[in-house]
């Protein structure tokens, strides 16, 4: 089977602190992956390495086979990968409308057009509307962002990620922060809008995980040191010992 | 605080554009003066030219403070066409000559907007700042193209009369203006409403997301600034016509600086702030320009409450008495705000004659200690004046401050209203 997202040896550090220490990761098509592990373990720094936020110190990074090793964000973002982020990060001072048509119009490709007329775009406005449907957020379309409720802003963050209809999808702590309905609704949304695409995600809610992922990576002190299914990874001696075992200390 | 929309109410756009358009038609009609005319060809390039900053500012959250490099050179390369054109070895309409001043400042804007654009803030605001003197420099060593000190002068009647318009007549060079303004102004609002444009605000509000979305934010800054420098070069070419003589100063900081007052003046969070705020530049330098010397020291003075007291600008000022006006709110405010500005009146003669006495004392105080002031005529070694400016201006100054009040505790009151409204 061919990996979708492929991590080799990769390694990065802030001046002389390691903080991913060689991890090694595949990542099949389809494939719903969660990446969990204590607090400080690197899981968010992953995440900015594969999507181009920080370059690797060392190591290759391969998205659907092509090396994408020290692309920007923009350029592995064309080459169909998008994430979310753990803080909320829209375009606080444009509707919820505006938001979503932004993150379309790239991969519809009208690029940096200024001879086309946005109100005229049918497939970008339909597009966002679909989106906004999806994520629930269709009676706030002319709302502005940045007077959503905090899981409408969550709802919006996952908008933009999938609106550009990327095949692999980072979701970086989805349901931070969430009540229980909530984080209820938030999976269902996850869960709808990740069907047929590779899903990465980092996330501390073990209902959240065990509801979702096929697979578990387990990142302690910027080292994989358990990737498995879901079953096999709550026997997991290790798993236990170094994951579980700070969790309790904290 | 200022709400960063640029469709400005969609109902009655054309009537917004329309009126527009009557009004800059039909006025030289109505002020058959020749200050007037001169006055409003200002404004028609001073609105083309802030427009062209605000796509800068305002849309793409870029602070320049070298804009005036691309209509200066614009309007250097319009003057050197426009003299090939009189010797007769370039067949070109003058009608069109603002193209070659358009083209001019987008190909610098090429050039020098790649490397200004690389960053956004502060690193671009200085980046903008050392290009402008770079150029302000370099009109000093290279004569030939600069004309020096004395500048490039040409003569606008040039080449075949185009529909029997010679563009002698101030008059004809008007409408000139006005066509051409007329045109950049839709043209520049119809850019708003692109994916370019978009994604510009996108960029100026948050770039990191911008580029996990798929944009360079560096493209987009860097198009928008081709396409600003664009209609910058435009309003070059305009001026270039209008004066006859392009100078060292059309490239210069003092410039760049205007147009920068000009544009946050009227509002650089609304498409059509920079015209509001042109009109006001141009009518400070122009008809108080006229009146006293002390031109720039009012303007400066009027940036420097704005920005401290009305960040969004007249534009802001004016739509915040819209929902006011629609929830039939605005008897609460008329009796507070004729208060301030029966105050505001007296402060400002205050000021006002403390300014001018003090510009006469400082300049002929020797000579002619003699002048006039609102009608009276008063010694400026003499006391009287002095107390009285700064009574006016101190007492002014206090009772102010009370019918500000009033006008803080209407709002607050309307405020409130609109909100239990709303919810």
């Amino acid at each position: 089977m061919s990996a979708s997202v492929e991590l080799k040896a990769v390694t990065k550090n802030f001046g002389n602190t390691a903080i991913i220490r060689g991890v090694d990761l595949a990542v099949a098509k389809g494939e719903r992956h969660a990446i969990i592990g204590p607090n400080g373990a690197g899981k968010s720094t992953l995440f900015n390495l594969i999507s181009g936020r920080y370059p690797v110190s060392s190591g290759s990074i391969l998205l659907n086979g092509e090396d994408v090793t020290g692309l920007k964000p923009f350029e592995i973002n064309r080459k169909g990968l998008s994430r979310s982020f753990q803080v909320t990060n829209i375009f606080q001072r444009m509707s919820v409308f505006e938001n979503i048509r932004c993150a379309v119009l790239w991969s519809l490709g009208y690029k940096y057009s200024f001879w086309h007329r946005l109100g005229g775009l049918k497939d970008a406005n339909q597009r966002a509307d679909e989106v906004m449907e999806s994520i629930g957020l269709k009676r706030r379309r002319n709302t502005l962002a940045g007077v959503l409720s905090y899981a409408e802003q969550r709802a919006l963050e996952i908008g933009i990620t999938i609106a550009g209809g990327a095949e692999v999808i980072l979701l970086d702590e989805p349901t931070a922060g969430m009540s229980r309905s909530e984080t209820a609704d938030a999976v269902d949304l996850i869960r709808k809008v990740s069907q047929g695409k590779t899903l990465i995600m980092v996330e501390h809610d073990m209902g959240v995980i065990f509801n979702l992922a096929d697979k578990i990576s387990v990142l302690v002190y910027g080292e994989v040191i358990a990737s498995d299914v879901p079953q096999k990874i709550r026997g997991n001696k290790a798993v236990q010992e170094a994951y579980l075992g700070t969790e309790a200390a904290a | 605080m200022a709400k960063l929309k640029y469709t400005p109410l969609n109902l009655g756009r054309w009537v917004v554009w329309g009126s527009s358009a009557l009004v800059m038609i039909v006025l030289p009609l109505v002020f058959t003066e020749g200050f007037t005319l001169t006055l409003m060809s200002q404004i028609g390039i001073g609105i083309i030219f802030s427009l062209s900053y605000n796509m800068l500012l305002g849309q793409g959250g870029m602070l320049s403070f070298g804009h005036a490099v691309y209509s200066g050179l614009g309007a250097y390369v319009s003057i050197h066409a426009l003299n090939l054109i009189s010797k007769g070895n370039l067949p070109f309409p003058v009608t069109l000559l603002p193209l070659i001043g358009g083209l001019a400042g987008a190909g610098f804007g090429i050039v020098f907007g790649y490397v200004t654009t690389k960053k956004s803030g502060t690193t671009f605001a200085m980046i903008s700042l050392g290009i402008g003197e770079m150029v302000a420099a370099c009109s000093l060593m290279f004569p030939g193209f600069f004309g020096g000190e004395g500048g490039i002068t040409a003569n606008r009647v040039a080449g075949q009369p185009f529909l029997g318009l010679t563009y002698g007549p101030a008059i004809q060079v008007y409408y000139l203006i006005v066509g051409w303004a007329l045109l950049c102004m839709a043209a520049m609002f119809a850019w708003t409403q692109t994916p370019l444009g978009r994604m510009a605000n996108a960029v100026r509000d948050n770039p990191e997301r911008a580029e996990f979305v798929g944009y360079d934010t560096h493209m987009v800054r860097f198009l928008t600034l081709v396409l600003s420098a664009f209609f910058a070069g435009v309003a070059g070419g305009l001026n270039c016509i209008n004066y006859e003589i392009v100078t060292a100063e059309n490239v210069g900081a003092l410039r760049s600086g205007s147009v920068l007052i000009a544009t946050f003046i009227g509002g650089a969070g609304f498409f059509f702030g920079p015209i509001i705020g042109s009109i006001v530049f141009f009518t400070m330098f122009t008809a108080v320009g006229a009146i006293t010397q002390a031109w720039l020291f009012y303007t400066g003075l009027l940036f420097l409450i704005m920005v401290l007291y009305a960040p969004g600008g007249f534009a802001n000022l004016i739509l915040m008495h819209i929902p006011v006006l629609q929830a039939r709110l605005m008897q609460r405010l008329w009796r507070p705000y004729a208060a301030a500005a029966a105050t505001g009146l007296v402060m400002l003669a205050g000021l006002v004659t403390v300014v001018e006495i003090t510009y006469h004392y400082a300049l002929e105080a020797n000579t002619a200690p003699e002048m006039k002031l609102f009608g009276f005529g008063l010694n400026v070694t003499d006391g009287m004046p002095w107390a009285v400016g700064f009574a006016l201006l101190i007492g002014g100054f206090l009772v102010s401050l009370l019918a500000w009040k009033t006008v803080g505790r209407a709002w607050a009151d309307i405020t409130h209203i609109l909100q239990s409204k709303s919810e």
